[in-house]
């Protein structure tokens, strides 16, 4: 068995991998929702948009089901200090989520414009509401966020959900949700043609060049603007977790320690940048699928910078920072660490070849003739 | 103290929700595996009518596993929102087998259906029935998995408390899996949603053969959901989770609550087939009792007894007495890791420590605790009688009929007659709600039944909960309350419209609505 702290790292990169497979997966289809409204201006197109998805997106949802459950398994603190502090920011992503499997199944089973109009803005809630919040979450666990735990390690949130909604966290708010519509847009340019296309296309252009101008901008204010979080005490990588057994201080700048301590890690936000910039680029010469990669390589940019200026934190507290969570100190036992590695290892090719299964058999173009022709039972 | 309001609210919100959840998940356990047979029949016979079915129920199948989705999001998000405490005390053993429920069941089943509504063109026979296939297989793991998740609160084994981490943690995997608490629930549960399933086909048909519509399609799918119907209802009532009840503790408490016992009998106990349960007085008036039948459901034998309500009570409290001394031993090393007698003290009485942590409900210092918050405590280890006796009673009643009613369907079929037996036809008709019902008192009993604890014996209920603000609690339950009431209507609006236009619905062209109304232009 692998020793513990090695376990602790590997769990800090599937954590990642999970939620960099929930931005691509779900992530296009929710980008595919946010352009709904505006992308497609008749009820056929609307049918078009919803039917390049239509036989994907619930599958594509059990990533953020499994990430969360993935968190719940290997960082049981985060999931629980996380998800009850940001109660309401929780419950909004949730509502939002809410309007999906309903809007994509009964939307078009009745005929009504009304009733398709009122679902189409549903979609449009859940493709866009999920990515604006977690963008937010990620600007304030890089701001620290105010909780503290007492000796029985129970937490307790102390800020309020609007002061969630400050200047940077929005600023990284608009980074994600401008970053997954720019890759729903490349999805849909693979998936679609004719005019729908053209809107798509330069959606994908406006909505690219936006995140990473936006990203740019976030990263030039945590450099400057935003204190870090350092672990002053020893850490022993082995020691069993006790988020309470540290001391950690605040630092102007210590969010780019690990760029400077290990310069190799620096490609992290320079891949965001080139994938952003050779999604753009392919978009522009009309190459939907170099674009949908490119996007998809930007997000792991994206995701991975967060990560790699956070580390090892995954939930600094600004009231009390010596229970700030690391990947140290808020992970399972290490047999749970193993036997979910275990069940990973084994499951996630399997999902990867069958879900790669299910898109080569529904690929194509989807078409105003097949919508006509498949009236009932399409979307 | 945490406050008994905001833990109340808490518990409102995570029963609202998961019985919503519930009202969508036996349909799909069970409508998946009917579309099974449908689809077989059709790529062994060839025959059009049986796609026309496995798609038009499948049509309605759909309906309901949207809602299915929306609420099931819910419960995966709701242990970190609202039961923070509970998270962190139990994550390292009660999350696994949720992320495994999403590695290995939930991305089978969710990928797949989309292949099941979309691949009709797109894939061969064969493939399209193994995509229909593994859509069962996958939302049946996903309710083992769950139901293992489920069983471990009932009856946590392979687990041991450590103080350092102040968390319960994993120490036997393959003792949760085997859990035979887990193991008789998920095969009472996914039958439950059998026979849920069996009594929606079943009904829906004899409506349309009652209207004199659809017959070919409609008896078709009456004969296969009598078949279906008759094995699964036999296998809720002899496989009914009944007998996990001597398994453990958790499940004998609730089985002297459910039954009434307020004292042990000798045995084989008698049966009380009806009783008014007086709380106060701690006695049954009016009982209707069977003899020895309880003694030989509960244990199999004629000879063990059933420990009745007072006896378990005494029993608690020496627990209860026992786990003061842990809570403070455990506060003394959570101080001081070195400190050896507290943590001779500790090991002696470990076992009991969650006993001891219910009396946090009434004091924060447990070791000067009064008799009466140590009474109190141990009243509050039995849960409140009558409900749990009549929502049992109801439950096993609606189990039973649904067995009579799948035999006499069965027969009828058998026999060829069924169509003309209208009396059965509107009986059918009439059971389509109950299923729901029996269902969900199964739970009501199952996880009230569990009171006070979320883990038996080791965390109450009363420590579980996040530390949130009641006006948040009742800011979200309101919420909720308003988006799954005005979702379960549209989805009953809807449901109830394509059952009412049928197979007709599927715009094929060979169904009476289309006929008629092709006929009237």
């Amino acid at each position: 068995m692998l020793d513990y702290e090695t376990l602790k790292i590997i769990w800090w990169v599937l954590v990642g991998a999970l939620l960099l497979g929930f931005a691509i997966m779900d992530g296009h289809d929710m980008g595919v929702g946010t352009l709904l409204p505006f992308a497609a201006k008749t009820d056929v197109e609307r049918r078009i948009l919803i039917n390049t998805v239509g036989p994907h997106w619930d599958g594509n949802q059990v990533w953020f089901i499994t990430a969360g459950g993935a968190i719940f398994a290997a960082w049981p603190l985060v999931y629980a200090t996380a998800f009850s502090g940001f109660y309401w920011a929780m419950l909004a992503v949730l509502w939002a989520l809410f309007f999906r499997p309903v809007g994509f199944d009964y939307r078009s089973k009745i005929e009504n414009p009304k009733w398709r109009r009122t679902w189409d803005w549903g979609l449009f809630v859940g493709g866009a509401v999920p990515p604006l919040i977690f963008g937010v979450a990620f600007g304030n666990l890089l701001q620290g966020v105010p909780f503290h735990f007492d000796d029985t390690l129970r937490s307790f949130y102390t800020g309020t959900f609007w002061q969630l909604l400050n200047p940077f966290a929005l600023l990284t708010g608009i980074v994600s949700t401008t970053m997954i519509t720019a890759h729903g847009a490349n999805y849909l340019m693979i998936r679609t043609e004719g005019d729908v296309y053209r809107r798509v296309r330069t959606a994908s252009m406006i909505f690219g060049a936006l995140a990473l101008v936006t990203f740019a901008l976030a990263g030039v204010w945590l450099a400057y603007g935003i204190k870090g979080f350092v672990i002053t005490s020893a850490i022993d990588g082995n020691a069993l977790p006790n988020p309470l057994d540290k001391t950690v201080i605040t630092e102007a700048g210590a969010w780019l320690h690990n760029y400077s301590a290990y310069p190799l890690t620096m490609l992290v936000p320079a891949i965001a940048f080139l994938g952003g910039l050779w999604a753009i680029a392919a978009a522009k010469f009309d190459k939907p699928l170099t674009a949908f990669v490119g996007s998809s390589v930007s997000m792991l940019g994206v995701i991975g910078t967060a990560g790699v200026s956070l580390f090892p934190f995954i939930m600094p507290s600004s009231t009390d920072p010596r229970s700030s969570l690391t990947i140290w100190d808020s992970v399972s036992s290490q047999l749970t660490l193993g036997l979910m590695l275990g069940a990973t290892i084994i499951f996630l090719p399997l999902i990867i070849i069958y879900t790669s299964w299910a898109y080569k058999k529904m690929s194509g173009k989807v078409t105003e003739a097949f919508i006509n022709a498949n009236d009932k039972s399409a979307y | 103290m945490i406050s008994t309001e905001l833990v109340d609210l808490s518990r409102l919100q995570f029963a609202v929700t998961a019985m919503y959840h519930f009202l969508f998940v036996p349909l799909t356990l069970g409508m998946t595996f009917l579309l099974v047979i449908m689809e077989g029949s059709y790529l062994v016979t060839g025959q059009q009518v049986y796609k026309d079915m496995t798609r038009f129920w499948g049509k309605l199948f759909g309906i309901n596993f949207a809602l299915g989705v929306t609420t099931g999001l819910t419960m995966e998000f709701q242990f970190g929102t609202n039961w923070a405490y509970y998270s962190h005390y139990v994550g390292d053993i009660f999350g696994a087998p949720l992320a495994i429920e999403g590695l290995m069941a939930f991305f089978l089943e969710s990928t797949f259906i989309g292949l099941f509504f979309f691949g009709w063109d797109r894939l061969t026979k064969g493939q399209h029935f193994m995509v229909t296939v593994l859509t069962a297989i996958g939302s049946n793991l996903s309710a083992l998995w769950i139901l293992i998740a489920n069983g471990w609160m009932q009856d946590p084994v392979g687990a041991t408390f450590s103080y350092t981490t102040m968390r319960m943690e994993l120490s036997n995997f393959w003792d949760v899996i085997f859990n035979p608490t887990a193991q008789a629930k998920f095969v009472h549960t996914v039958s439950a949603g059998y026979v849920t399933a069996s009594v929606f086909v079943l009904g829906i048909s004899a409506w349309y053969i009652l209207k004199g519509r659809d017959l070919e399609f409609a008896r078709r799918s009456f004969r296969i959901a009598a078949a279906f119907g008759f094995a699964s209802a036999l296998s809720v009532i002899v496989l009914g989770d009944e007998s996990g009840y001597t398994i453990s503790e958790s499940q004998q408490t609730k089985l002297a609550a459910m039954e009434a016992m307020w004292h042990t009998e000798p045995a084989p106990a008698a049966f009380n087939v009806f009783a008014i349960p007086d709380e106060k007085a701690q006695r049954n008036d009016y009982e209707l009792q069977i003899p020895y039948v309880m003694g030989l459901i509960g244990t199999r034998s004629v000879t063990k007894e059933i420990p009745g309500i007072a006896e378990i009570k005494e029993k608690n409290r020496t627990r209860i007495e026992s786990g003061m001394l842990a809570v403070s031993a455990m506060e003394e090393l959570r101080k001081n890791k070195e400190d050896e007698a507290a943590k001779q003290v500790f090991e002696a009485h470990k076992q009991d420590l969650g006993f001891g942590l219910l009396l946090k409900k009434y004091t924060e210092d447990v070791s000067k605790a009064t008799p009466e918050m140590i009474q109190h405590a141990v009243d509050d280890t039995v849960p409140r009688v009558a409900p749990m006796f009549w929502s049992f009673r109801v439950m096993v009643a609606l189990g039973f009929a649904f067995a009579l009613l799948f035999a006499l369907s069965l027969y009828h079929t058998v026999r060829g007659t069924f169509f003309k037996q209208r009396w059965l036809l509107r009986w059918a008709v009439w059971f389509i709600p109950t299923p729901w019902i029996a269902a969900e008192l199964g739970w009501f009993v199952a996880e009230y039944g569990r009171q006070p604890w979320t883990i038996y014996g080791v965390l109450p209920t009363h420590l579980s909960a996040s530390s949130l603000s009641v006006g948040s609690l009742y800011g979200s339950l309101t919420g909720f309350i308003v988006f799954y009431t005005g979702l379960l209507v549209i989805e009953m609006y809807l449901m109830v419209k394509f059952s009412r236009k049928g197979p007709s619905s599927l715009g094929t062209g060979r169904y009476d609505a289309e006929k008629t109304a092709t006929a009237t232009i």
